[in-house]
């Protein structure tokens, strides 16, 4: 793979700023705990369109900024963004040709497996048990997924990311 | 640092509007609010003049029983706050000053009702501070009647602290005033922290509960007033005192 057929990388780097924009642009109280993860998201677009130039490090870091962004322990979101990455990396294959509603379904396995693992990581450091409308984000993000799939993508073609 | 760009952006909305409406006030609003702060100041100010005298007699009290307790006055800085969201399962905010403004980790912070919370990181520009409420937050008070000492535990609710291991014949009471106490050397005593608005009593358990509501505005304060340890404090002599010196050598 030579270098010249790389194209685009500011874009990857906009959505994903763009992503993070919107995980701390404040909302009212009501909705701050419905907000979708949209870095998770972001992530997953680029590991299922570009396996090879996005994957767990790309998670990782993503990882750090946000942990440093919302202030939870520094590195609680880099494990698990990295594993998701992993995950889609590992299936992207597969995952690509599924149709809409069953990519939708992976996708918030996806993210659960995200929230879980910051959960995790949560209650190893003490922290109380959340509601159960933690998990909500998720199926959000699940749902939005065909939208987000089809802009990241027109994106994609637009600029020619590859 | 690398963060901010990000944090200043979605900042601006709210600080250009805020300059718009500074920049575009008209001159009748400007002198209403003259008008209103003109009597606000004369009302604060004679209080203060009760203040003053108080002070003086507390610090004759004082010296008459051989304690020492510095009222002096403290130098602080008014930090706005950015409007970004943290994560909403833990009680933090971003203040826009950081060690450019010489603040350092540990320091506290006030409104103008109480005490709000502590730094818990600064970077450059930024810093991050966590307040009395988040769940693995504790301070140490005491009820300003009696000078009973306890720490009160933050719960996770905006408008809840939890007091645990008050004995059920303890002399405490709905209504009560609860102010630092300045042990355990993070926070100025004397300031208050909350009011205690539940005791419940269960002859089951060996400690009554008992919950208390933050005096300080922690969900609507837009500026809060950062509190440096004064330079010249006393010789550690009585526990009150030996507060703050950890936090001069931080910096």
């Amino acid at each position: 793979m030579n270098l010249t057929r790389h194209h685009g990388g500011t874009i990857i780097l906009l959505t994903f700023a763009a992503a993070m924009l919107l995980t701390i642009i404040p909302l009212s109280d009501d909705f701050r705990t419905l907000r979708p993860d949209w870095v998770a998201l972001t992530l997953i677009f680029w590991c299922l369109a570009l396996p090879y130039r996005v994957s767990v490090g790309s998670g990782f870091i993503a990882g750090l900024f946000l942990d440093v962004l919302t202030g939870t322990l520094l590195g609680q979101h880099a494990l698990s963004l990295s594993l998701v990455a992993y995950f889609c990396v590992r299936l992207h294959q597969r995952i690509r040709i599924y149709p809409m509603w069953q990519q939708a379904l992976t996708v918030l396995i996806l993210l659960i497996l995200h929230q879980l693992l910051t959960l995790w990581v949560d209650s190893t450091i003490g922290r109380p048990a959340h509601p159960p409308s933690y998990w909500l984000p998720s199926l959000i993000g699940a749902a939005l997924w065909p939208l987000v799939y089809r802009l990241m993508t027109a994106l994609r073609v637009n600029f020619s990311v590859q | 640092m690398l963060v901010y760009p990000l944090q200043w952006l979605v900042d601006l909305p709210r600080s250009t509007s805020e300059w718009f409406r500074e920049s575009l006030a008209t001159r009748r609003e400007l002198q209403e609010e003259n008008a209103s702060l003109r009597t606000q100041q004369l009302v604060l100010n004679t209080q203060l003049q009760k203040l003053e005298a108080l002070e003086a007699e507390n610090r004759r009290l004082r010296a008459l029983l051989d304690s020492s307790f510095q009222v002096g006055k403290r130098p602080m800085l008014i930090a706005g706050l950015l409007s970004v969201d943290m994560d909403p399962y833990r009680h933090q905010i971003e203040l826009n000053k950081g060690t450019l403004d010489h603040l350092f980790k540990g320091q506290p912070l006030l409104d103008s009702q109480g005490v709000m919370g502590q730094l818990i990181h600064v970077g450059p520009f930024t810093s991050t501070a966590m307040l009395i409420t988040d769940p693995s937050h504790a301070i140490p008070v005491q009820v300003n009647r009696n000078g009973l000492r306890t720490i009160a535990l933050g719960t996770g609710s905006i408008d809840r602290l939890e007091l645990p291991h008050i004995p059920d014949n303890a002399d405490i009471r709905v209504g009560d005033l609860l102010v630092t106490s300045g042990l355990g050397g993070r926070f100025p005593p004397g300031y208050p922290v909350a009011e205690v608005n539940g005791v419940e009593q269960d002859p089951g358990r060996a400690f009554s509960r008992v919950t208390a509501r933050p005096r300080a505005l922690l969900d609507r304060s837009r500026e809060v007033l950062v509190v440096w340890p004064p330079e010249l404090e006393g010789p550690p002599r009585p526990p009150p005192s030996t507060a703050d010196q950890t936090g001069n050598s931080d910096t």
